[in-house]
């Protein structure tokens, strides 16, 4: 007790006479202070003269960015490489169990220079690689189509969300019916008419409020179109790849903890493999998945911090450029952490959620 | 339907039995379910999708292997003095001769390398006597076990006669495995610390030891790297100063305990409460009752989750290349940067880094993957 208080003292008596000494005061005063240092892919309108506590917005926006993007692709390739594994194809589940050894056991950073040297290595602007003239793919990134909006293009994403909103509710109806009457609904086409048909109509009527601008090869560079860094393709890439395959273990392990009784139960009854899988192995599987994939989401989000190492400015990295630049090194690892830990909480509040809804409801 | 038996209907419709003195002898299974042709039909073409997939998987492999082969060792340059004088159309291995060295052992000096090696070696038994229990001379192996990391410091960094080395020469994979090694070693020890602190009566020792453990697991290890380079200055006086590699090795530690800690708690929720209450009713203290009934239980639940933390660990050690250190990663990057070899050894210099991180690793897991398995047994 004694020894903790005293070490506390020591700690906190060296740091207010360093402080002094370089002549820095405590305080978050410099967010206000402007930033002479340029973001060069943002998610929100800043410049070299806005405010460091702007800065600290767009780094915070570009690991957002590159978190969700993760998490969405990281899902998808897990959930394929687990069931692949999986697969009595002998040289499919090979090929997956190679792919998830070897990405799991190599250093995350090693993987992310890998792709971030993969993708500089790529032809320059002059030589672009063309995808169907549709996206276009060079060292200086990837330049994809971007949406042009006019009047009434709010229309026609308010008629896309009420298309989701109504889809979900009708599929509540159909399972309700189904349960009541054991009479079936086509709930997922009819929904999927319903999420594309409504903004479609949408688009018609208004006399095609949405356009795209597609890029095109002029003499020396692409004109039209939005940009995606290099930095931003390789991280993501990386993150997806490196997460996929430890989700890809969590899902595997989850599917193995259905009792083989359910597989053979389900075949009795005639179900095909592919319903069988999605009807009635995944649903029991996804209750002992969920937890610890909430905890790859995060680990997810914390690692997406090493893009400092290729230059892709997230919070790290654009926090570390204003730590140099004012010298408050407390605040600002004070506010990693706190929008870190903001970023955790959130996360597993959602996955908390998600997890209740889907846990086993006894009768 | 030769066999007679079958046909147990009599022309006119009247069944009736008959019995045989012997067994008939079995007849071979299908042609189509035994031998290769049976494997084949099982494994790889059991349904038309399943056919669709390997012959998606055999065009997949067709297309890599057969050019990863070509690239790595039919094409490539295995001499040479510079990447100008790879002209091969593969890899370019040239630089393998004079670079390994560095990717070893960085700018460790080339006069001192056998310190690195003895050091290393000596790290088997002291690991040894640690994971097995029934090796001779176990009782004085622990104790060189424990004795071992005063031994390797005085290896490396010289003292008692070596000449000495300053930890900024150290590097390559050897700077990997000394954070690696030491990370590990502390981490455990620390983080059952931790996981006790977190379950104890005492107020003040569960609120520090949640703390410690939630802002360290809710930042990216990274930060606390850079913390490591900065803000640890500020806290101790200005006359001290902490070698840069203690203070990364401190940061490493602090944070693979955190893991470490959740992991055991883990580990020690899984231990019933009679366990507790018998052996305080027995009157061990609390100490001893952690010591020789609750610890050795809970660890032994908490194998995997610990080896794989280690496994994060070893991997996480690249990330001092971050903060200007120079291991293997932060020489790979110094060898593709270097004007001599610039743009011929990108993926030959990430090959071999990988490869070193992947057989060490992988070696971890399939060690906890065995222990796991002879752990289940005993339970069962």
């Amino acid at each position: 007790m004694l020894g903790a208080a005293l070490a506390i003292a020591f700690i906190a008596s060296n740091t207010i006479a360093n402080l002094q000494q370089r002549g820095l005061a405590f305080g978050y005063g410099f967010l206000f202070d402007t930033a002479a240092f340029d973001i060069n892919q943002r998610l929100i309108p800043y410049s070299s003269t806005s405010t460091y506590g702007r800065a600290f917005l767009a780094g915070g926006l570009n690991t957002v960015l590159v978190a969700a993007l993760g998490i969405v692709a990281a899902t998808v390739v897990g959930f394929v490489a687990g069931v692949l594994r999986l697969s009595s194809n002998f040289l499919i589940s090979r090929i997956v169990t190679f792919y998830v050894e070897f990405t799991r056991n190599v250093p995350l950073l090693l993987q992310i220079i890998f792709w971030w040297v993969i993708m500089l290595a790529l032809p320059r602007v002059r030589d672009t690689i063309s995808i169907g003239d549709f996206a276009f793919l060079n060292n200086r990134g990837v330049r994809l189509p971007a949406p042009i909006l006019a009047d009434g293009a709010a229309f026609v994403l308010i008629a896309l969300a009420a298309g989701a909103v109504a889809a979900v509710f009708l599929a509540r109806w159909a399972r309700r019916r189904q349960d009541a009457t054991g009479r079936k609904f086509p709930a997922g086409w009819t929904g999927l008419g319903l999420i594309a048909g409504l903004p479609l109509a949408a688009f018609f009527a208004l006399g095609r409020p949405v356009g795209l601008d597609v890029p095109v090869t002029g003499r020396f560079n692409l004109q039209g179109g939005f940009n995606v860094t290099p930095e931003l393709v390789a991280l993501w890439i990386a993150l997806a790849t490196y997460t996929g395959a430890f989700i890809s273990e969590i899902v595997r392990a989850g599917i193995l903890s259905v009792g083989k009784g359910q597989t053979e139960a389900a075949g009795a009854l005639g179900l095909p493999a592919g319903l069988t899988l999605r009807r009635i192995v995944l649903p029991q599987a996804l209750r002992t998945i969920i937890p610890p994939l909430t905890s790859q989401y995060l680990n997810l989000t914390k690692n997406s911090s090493l893009a400092v190492a290729i230059g892709y400015q997230d919070l790290v990295s654009v926090g570390n450029t204003i730590l140099n630049q004012s010298g408050q090194a407390l605040e600002v690892i004070s506010i990693y952490m706190i929008i870190y830990l903001c970023l955790s909480l959130l996360t597993s509040l959602f996955m908390n959620w998600y997890n209740r809804r889907i846990a086993l409801v006894e009768r | 339907m030769s066999d007679p038996a079958a046909d147990s209907r009599a022309p006119d419709g009247r069944s009736f039995h008959r019995s045989r003195a012997q067994m008939l002898p079995a007849r071979p299974a299908p042609a189509t379910t035994i031998g290769v042709l049976g494997w084949l039909r099982a494994n790889l073409f059991s349904s038309w999708f399943n056919a669709a997939l390997t012959v998606a998987a055999l065009l997949l492999l067709w297309r890599t292997v057969p050019p990863f082969l070509n690239w790595a060792l039919f094409d490539a340059d295995f001499t040479g003095a510079t990447g100008a004088e790879c002209t091969a159309p593969g890899a370019c291995w040239a630089w393998l001769d004079q670079r390994i060295d560095q990717f070893l052992y960085g700018f460790y000096p080339a006069e001192a390398y056998w310190r690195v090696n003895v050091a290393l070696l000596l790290l088997i038994p002291a690991v040894a006597y640690v994971l097995f229990d029934r090796l001779p001379y176990a009782r004085y192996g622990r104790w060189y076990s424990l004795a071992y990391p005063v031994i390797a410091a005085v290896l490396l960094v010289g003292g008692f006669g070596l000449e000495t080395v300053p930890t900024d020469e150290f590097g390559g994979f050897m700077l990997n495995v000394v954070a690696g090694t030491a990370g590990i070693a502390l981490s455990l020890p620390i983080g059952i610390l931790l996981a006790l602190g977190r379950r104890s009566r005492l107020p003040i020792v569960r609120m520090a030891s949640i703390g410690f453990i939630e802002v360290i697991r809710g930042v990216p290890l990274i930060t606390l790297l850079f913390v490591a380079l900065i803000i640890l200055q500020l806290f101790l006086p200005p006359s001290m100063s902490l070698d840069r590699l203690v203070r990364v090795m401190v940061m490493i530690t602090a944070f693979s305990s955190a893991y470490m800690a959740e992991v055991i708690r883990g580990g020690l929720q899984a231990i019933p409460n009679g366990q507790f209450e018998a052996a305080q009713a027995v009157g061990l203290s609390y100490w001893k009752m952690m010591r020789l009934i609750v610890l050795p239980q809970a660890l032994k639940i908490a194998i995997p989750g610990i080896v794989n933390t280690f496994i994060g660990l070893f991997k996480d050690t690249t990330l001092v290349v971050t903060i200007g250190l120079f291991d293997i990663l932060g020489h790979v990057r110094l060898l593709q940067t270097n004007p001599d070899w610039i743009g011929k050894v990108d993926y030959e210099t990430f090959l071999i880094a990988a490869l070193f991180f992947f057989v060490i690793c992988l070696s971890m897991s399939r060690y906890s993957i065995n222990l796991e398995k002879r752990l289940d047994t005993t339970r069962r």
